[in-house]
């Protein structure tokens, strides 16, 4: 399969980069490809210019400083599953990204683009929720960052401009006693999660529940924070009964249904995977 | 629109002026005659296309030739020297194929596992090869040699 013709641009920086997207309202950003390289092929995106910013060295590259992490958004999978600022910092992103589609996947596809696309059953964006991570684009206009929580406006749509680009995702680091987790119900085939649940859960010195973070992926049409749950779990004791509890009633607004699942499934799916992220992070703290 | 490219393909130099959708796969098979990738899904689900871009496995359905312009690349045909690859010896001695389809692409997924995991659980070989489907269903022997090829390969 070929995608449609298209005009191709390899810009050398983040501001030629975002000049050529404002030049040319029809383009779209090429990144790792994994995400848009398909549906290209398959003529449901047919862009007439790409912007390959796979070159930028503005957008590579992991740190870690003054206890945040910072991502460069062509940054992939597989850099951060095995990094260990990453690991140290950010467990549940470098879980999260591990479990992204396979080693081939993830030796391409990068954070940016997995966020940017904001495909609702990818795994990253629950992660990102979850972490409160903060995302740094880029326009004509100059620069903005934008939270993870107002990043996702609905089904493949972010608060990106058309001539931005995210450029950076910055991470607060997990602090001491907090652990964290991230299990997805994947969809057989794909790969893709049906129901995946990002948590967060911090124990203070007598052991109960000082403050705790459940966002999911592929329940609705963008990634979705159980504020309800975590504010419920608070003052807890984290027991496993306190956890269920907590869980029990769940309810996620507008959970979609599809060919693979109904959107009653995917709400008991969202307590069961959210349970066991719960407990999962809970062992970790 | 022509894009001139220069790559490394199994040592030897390329140059060549590509259309911009051209798939990598496309320019391995088509423009330069390797047609030991195969493409089988081409949407980047079976991994039939693997092949080694600046040494990683990577889908060669989803990437543009223009994307890969002053890599190396490793296709099933750069991997023997004279001998054959052990990972290829392996998957001979061990009978790791049946029809062959996904064999080259299995292959290059293998040598990419065993150059970051060089003695893999037989747990990690069915996860590190999840990228690649078998439809002949042969894992079992395809396991067989892989856990043979990092034994050959370890000495």
């Amino acid at each position: 399969m070929y995608p449609s013709k298209f005009d191709y641009h390899r810009p050398s920086s983040v501001q030629e980069a975002v000049q050529i997207l404002s030049d040319n309202p029809d383009a779209k950003v090429l990144a790792g490809g994994h995400s848009l390289i398909p549906v290209m092929k398959l003529r449901l995106a047919a862009p007439a210019a790409l912007v390959d910013i796979g070159r930028i060295d503005a957008l590579q590259g992991i740190s870690r400083s003054n206890g945040s992490l910072r991502i460069g958004a062509c940054v992939t999978y597989n850099e951060i599953a095995n990094s260990a600022d990453v690991q140290a910092a950010a467990p549940l992103l470098a879980e999260a990204a591990g479990q992204i589609g396979d080693r081939q996947v993830r030796y391409r596809g990068t954070i940016g683009g997995n966020l940017s696309h904001a495909d609702p059953a990818s795994d990253l964006p629950a992660a990102a929720l979850a972490l409160g991570a903060t995302l740094h684009v880029t326009g004509t206009g100059g620069s903005r960052s934008v939270s993870a929580s107002d990043f996702f406006v609905d089904l493949m749509m972010t608060a990106l401009q058309p001539d931005e680009i995210l450029t950076e995702v910055e991470i607060p680091a997990t602090a001491a006693g907090t652990g964290s987790a991230y299990v997805k119900f994947e969809h057989p085939a794909s790969g893709y999660a049906l129901c995946g649940a990002a948590a967060l859960v911090s124990r203070g010195d007598g052991g109960s529940c000082t403050g705790a973070s459940l966002c999911f992926n592929g329940v609705s049409s963008t990634a979705v924070s159980a504020s309800g749950v975590a504010s419920g779990l608070v003052g807890s004791d984290l027991s496993d009964d306190a956890i269920v509890s907590a869980v029990s009633g769940l309810s996620i607004p507008d959970a979609t249904g599809d060919m693979f699942a109904s959107a009653g499934y995917r709400q008991e799916l969202a307590k069961s995977i959210g349970i066991q992220a719960l407990l999962t992070a809970r062992d970790r703290a | 629109m022509g894009i001139s490219i220069e790559l490394e393909v199994n040592g030897a130099s390329v140059s060549k002026e590509v259309e911009p959708r051209l798939l990598l796969a496309h320019l391995l098979r088509e423009e330069l005659g390797l047609t030991g990738t195969k493409i089988g899904c081409d949407t980047s689900q079976c991994g039939s296309c693997t092949i080694l871009l600046d040494g990683q496995a990577v889908k060669s359905c989803t990437v543009l030739a223009v994307q890969a312009d002053g890599s190396e690349i490793t296709t099933i045909e750069g991997l023997a020297n004279g001998e054959y690859h052990p990972v290829q010896q392996a998957f001979w001695d061990n009978h790791g194929l049946q029809c062959g389809f996904c064999t080259p692409g299995m292959i290059i997924s293998c040598v990419d596992l065993l150059s970051t995991n060089p003695q893999p659980s037989e747990d990690e070989i069915r996860h590190g090869l999840e990228g690649n489907l078998c439809r002949c269903t042969g894992y079992h022997n395809i396991v067989r040699a892989v856990q043979d090829a990092a034994e050959t390969m370890n000495g």
